[in-house]
């Protein structure tokens, strides 16, 4: 495999239950990080607490295991300390979403320099198939037993709103554009947020009837839509779905650590005063 | 020399606080601290150093971690409501023994309590606030001066015993303005011992180390444990590290207590309060004495005994309903009577106040 040089191969087997797909999301962040050369002494991968934000533990380089939902507050202060070194965050739907909704909101409008890779598997895993903000609407979970009845977010729109200058999402099943999403993602200099449907068998998969790990990658193969053919799609065709593909690029925002240190250099220079 | 100046606590918090080489903060505004916040805006990026204002005290708490651990010496400052919300992530950093200072300038609470008025009411959410056993360092200034030297002990305690360190303020101290020189500060320098094996070396993000940092229990490698033997080690050697510095932690005031016999135990704005009256009741012949603790934890058990000895009775003022007393009661160990006074109607204990307590007992 190619980045083994990225794996703490020591650590290995991980704890994920067989059919996960939170391994395939890690694989496709090392291939990522591989194709793109990534210096693995400059960067610190940042996760929240989560089935997913045990993924750190795996990688070889600066990793920092936080609290539920907080990663992204965590990143920010690294990332201000140290904008030389590649930030990534990688952490599950529920830490993101509820939990941390308040600072991934504001480390989008900031615009700042962390890559942020969202493990959507639409439950709970860790705390055992609770529902999430992410999961879809009359699905199952175990405080959802007659099926979710909020509606879900869809967090590529949220963030993209809130000012991220990369967006992407992608799933387990469509593995070549997880890679390269990932991979633009981490050479992308603002906040660059990639969402992964990730299936949870044991959890998600079990509650909702929906068979083996297969069978679920099966059902991203099916609801997923390209961005193109969901241009062609009316909304009633699209109910189910999922939108997958590259929403949003653009490196003309500021990105916030570059202002920061513009401001430190202008005061330097002795070109302000208050 | 030093120019005297005038200024206000917080403001001694921020030179302080420079002054020991803070380049981040990261905070959410809240009254009686805010001050902080906005001087260090404008200063830390004149020095290098960065600002910012995150979303909420959580965010900030957590940024501070985050700049600490990539090799900034960091900071954070808010006020009650702000620092109960810090909890969770000061144990994290706690667990995961990384150098930072919180600043609490207290007030009136629970809740949004009445806004902003002071009070002292977070002695015990400083020591126990976050969940599980966990070693705290708290100082608690009187002065604006003390402020300063504090905050500068703050940060070396903090790096050398890797721990958070809690700067716990108040209203009055926080917002009074007082005439002060600032100490040379090599005069400040803490001095301590290297502490051995009980604090491994911080290794900063950056450095091509490739560490692991969790707030799970873990090995020394830095990596999640489940085995109850290295969790036992682990979390007895986090306390101790702090516990066996006491001595060296413990920072306190005498005044008159050679022949005392009424003494007053009090701790930030109240014991200026406490020592007026103490003054007041030497003028008239009594024999009373003040214990000024600067540190209120690790809890300084030995000079509350000691003074217990010689001691009839001690009162420990509070601008809370008896958060220290309790503490002072269990250092006394029945070698004299203790009594507790309370004032929780947002407004500072005054001396004449506290000399009619001393010539009640
Ligand atoms: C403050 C706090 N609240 C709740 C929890 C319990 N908890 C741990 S992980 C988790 C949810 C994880 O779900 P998600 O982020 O979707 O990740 P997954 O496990 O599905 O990969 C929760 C609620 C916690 N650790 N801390
Ligand atoms: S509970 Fe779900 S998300 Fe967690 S490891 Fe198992 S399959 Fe993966």
């Amino acid at each position: 495999m190619q980045g083994l040089c990225y794996v703490r191969r020591e650590r290995l087997p991980h704890l994920w239950c067989a059919g996960c797909g939170h391994g395939i999301v890690l694989g496709a962040v090392i291939r990522a990080m591989d194709r793109i050369g990534l210096d693995q002494d400059r960067a610190v991968a940042v996760s929240g607490i989560g089935c997913s934000s045990r993924a750190v533990g795996y990688l070889d380089m600066d990793a920092l295991h936080t609290t539920h939902g907080r990663a992204l507050a965590f990143a920010t202060g690294i990332k201000l300390a140290r904008p030389d070194l590649t930030v990534i965050v990688l952490a599950g739907d529920g830490d993101l979403a509820a939990i941390g909704g308040n600072h991934l909101i504001h480390a989008a409008r900031r615009n700042i320099g962390i890559t942020c890779v969202c493990f959507n598997n639409g439950i709970y895993g860790m705390t055992s198939g609770q529902y999430s903000p992410l999961t879809p609407t009359g699905a199952r979970a175990s405080t959802a037993p007659y099926g979710h009845l909020e509606r879900e977010f869809d967090l590529c729109r949220v963030v993209q709103a809130a000012g991220a200058s990369y967006v992407a999402r992608s799933t387990t099943y469509h593995i070549h554009q997880t890679i390269e999403y990932v991979a633009r993602a981490l050479r992308h200099h603002g906040f660059a947020f990639v969402e992964v449907l990730s299936q949870c068998p044991t959890y998600f998969g079990r509650g909702n009837r929906m068979g083996d790990p297969v069978k679920m990658l099966q059902w991203y193969r099916e609801r997923a839509v390209t961005l193109a053919q969901a241009q062609r799609m009316d909304p009633e065709e699209l109910r189910g779905r999922v939108v997958i593909g590259e929403f949003h690029r653009d490196e003309g925002v500021p990105e916030y650590t570059r202002s920061y240190l513009d401001l430190v250099a202008r005061l330097a220079a002795g070109g302000e005063s208050r | 020399m030093p120019e005297p100046r005038l200024m206000q606590g917080n403001e001694a918090c921020v030179q302080g606080a420079l002054q020991a080489g803070l380049r981040f903060f990261a905070g959410y505004p809240i009254t009686p601290s805010t001050e902080i916040a906005e001087m260090l805006a404008e200063r830390l990026p004149r020095v290098g150093g960065r600002f910012i204002q995150m979303e909420d005290e959580i965010a900030s708490m957590a940024a501070v971690v985050g700049a600490s651990l990539a090799g900034m010496r960091a900071m954070t400052a808010t006020s009650g409501p702000g620092f109960s919300l810090k909890q969770e992530n000061l144990g994290y950093a706690a667990v995961t023994e990384t150098p930072c200072v919180v600043v609490n300038v207290q007030r009136v609470g629970p809740s949004t309590g009445m806004p902003t008025s002071p009070a002292q009411g977070d002695v015990m959410q400083a020591r126990w606030g976050t969940h599980g056993d966990h070693p705290v360092v708290v100082f608690c200034p009187c002065s604006v001066l003390e402020t300063y030297t504090l905050t500068v002990r703050a940060f070396a305690v903090a790096d050398e015993l890797r721990v958070p360190v809690v700067l716990l303020s108040d209203e009055v101290v926080g917002h009074m303005r007082e005439r002060v020189v600032l100490p040379d500060p090599g005069i400040l320098d803490p001095g301590q011992q290297p502490c051995g094996g009980e604090v491994p070396p911080l290794v900063r993000f950056g450095e091509g180390r490739r560490v692991m940092v969790t707030g799970l229990y873990h090995d020394d490698a830095g990596f999640w444990t489940e085995n109850p033997e290295v969790a036992d080690k682990f979390i007895r050697r986090l306390c101790a590290k702090v516990e066996k510095r006491r001595r060296e932690l413990t920072l306190v005031e005498r005044w008159y207590l050679e022949d005392a016999d009424v003494v007053l135990v009090a701790y930030g704005s109240v014991a200026r309060s406490a020592l007026r009256a103490v003054r007041m009741a030497r003028e008239m012949g009594k024999r009373a004495g003040l214990l000024r603790l600067a540190t209120l934890w690790p809890f300084p058990r030995e000079e509350v005994e000691s003074v217990a000895a010689g001691a009839s009775v001690m009162i420990v003022p509070e601008m809370n309903l008896g958060q220290l007393v309790g503490e002072v009661e269990r250092a006394a160990g029945g070698r004299c009577r203790v009594v507790g006074y309370s004032r929780v109607d947002s407004q500072l204990i005054r001396p004449d106040e506290l000399l009619d307590v001393l010539e009640g007992v």
